[in-house]
């Protein structure tokens, strides 16, 4: 047989994966290598697949990721820090046959918007909650959020997060996990491929739930910001492995 | 038994030299360039294009999508 060219591979009918169309023609704000780039396209190809983008409506925050209705090309409204969840329950209560969706970093969700996290849950809003804690507020330039690790640096923890005089890092997955308002609870992660299908699951999980009213989803993302951990991507990526996960368990932590 | 060929094409303009499809490849096909795009980053290329299976495993990983992914079935 004659010898296979790559032209005869890279043709129209060979394709087994492509961007999917729900990126607008933007490029990604995001520095090289970080993990929102990869949940962004997990949420659109979800929405894609579902078929459901012009029943959706995202709710993006404040943090690196406040430009997300610049890039989803689906309806989105932007939530001053940490209101999302607020913003969510009103638009869902009044549009209760759409699908509605927050994105939220870690400084905005467990830290300004605590309060707004916390009773969205409680009141089981039927909304998906997309979380990426990076353990650190990225867009600032990386101070210390709640989920900063034990003795992990920061620009404000410069030695180290003591927990003695800073406080401890805060599982607000496994507390809100413990309410009732919560339907399906899942921490997971992108910097493997297997890790990627099965968040992308939990992402697919958390837009079916919707469709029963049924209480609220809610999908940590565990993810890297190489720019204020001041590594290499790839070096990030080992670090979350080592000291992220140990603490920040993935599993599903509740089904309902 | 047919065999499985695959290939990427990056869009090298897009790429931000990040690194992480390279060791997410378990053929180990990919390297970066020694030149650099528009904006200055190196981009991912297949260094051995013959070893690419078509798994989708860079393009999994790529935080900018910027991976298209061909696979073909040769009967071998
Ligand atoms: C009420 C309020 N306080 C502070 C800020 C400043 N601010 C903008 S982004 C940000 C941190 C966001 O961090 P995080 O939510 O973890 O997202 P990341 O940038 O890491 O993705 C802060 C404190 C603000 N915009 N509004
Ligand atoms: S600062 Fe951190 S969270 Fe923000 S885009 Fe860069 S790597 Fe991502």
């Amino acid at each position: 047989m004659a010898e296979l060219r790559i032209e005869d591979i890279i043709k129209p009918e060979n394709i087994v994966f492509k961007k999917t169309k729900l990126f607008t023609d933007k490029p990604l704000s995001y520095c090289p290598g970080c993990g929102h780039g990869v949940v962004h396209r997990l949420v659109l190809e979800v929405i894609e697949e579902m078929g459901i983008e012009a029943e959706t409506i995202g709710i993006a925050p404040v943090g690196c990721s406040v430009l997300a209705y610049e890039f989803m090309n689906i309806d989105m409204v932007q939530a001053p820090h940490g209101r999302a969840p607020a913003l969510a329950t009103g638009i869902k209560r009044i549009h209760t046959e759409k699908f509605v969706f927050t994105y939220q970093g870690d400084g905005d969700l467990a830290a300004i918007g605590t309060a707004e996290t916390i009773h969205a849950c409680n009141r089981g809003e039927n909304i998906a909650i997309i979380f990426i804690n990076n353990g650190i507020y990225g867009m600032t330039g990386g101070q210390m959020a709640p989920t900063t690790l034990p003795g992990m640096q920061s620009s404000t923890s410069p030695y180290g997060r003591d927990v003695e005089t800073m406080g401890h890092p805060m599982k607000i997955t496994e507390l809100v996990s413990n309410l009732p308002g919560t339907r399906f609870v899942a921490r997971h992660a992108v910097h493997t491929p297997a890790l990627v299908r099965k968040t992308k699951k939990a992402i697919r999980k958390a837009f079916e739930n919707q469709k029963e009213n049924k209480g609220l989803s809610f999908v940590e993302v565990v993810s890297n910001c190489n720019s204020g951990w001041k590594m290499s991507p790839v070096e990030s990526n080992k670090w979350l492995a080592e000291n992220m996960l140990p603490f920040y368990e993935l599993g599903t932590l509740k089904d309902e | 038994m047919a065999k499985v060929r695959g290939a990427i094409v990056v869009d090298v303009e897009r790429c931000k030299g990040c690194e992480i499809c390279i060791g997410s490849c378990p053929t180990d096909v990919l390297r970066m360039s020694v030149d650099v795009n528009g904006k200055g980053y190196h981009y991912a290329y297949m260094e051995n294009p013959e070893a690419c299976t078509g798994c989708v495993n860079c393009a999994t990983v790529c935080p900018d999508t910027v991976i298209t992914v061909y696979r073909i079935k040769v009967p071998s």
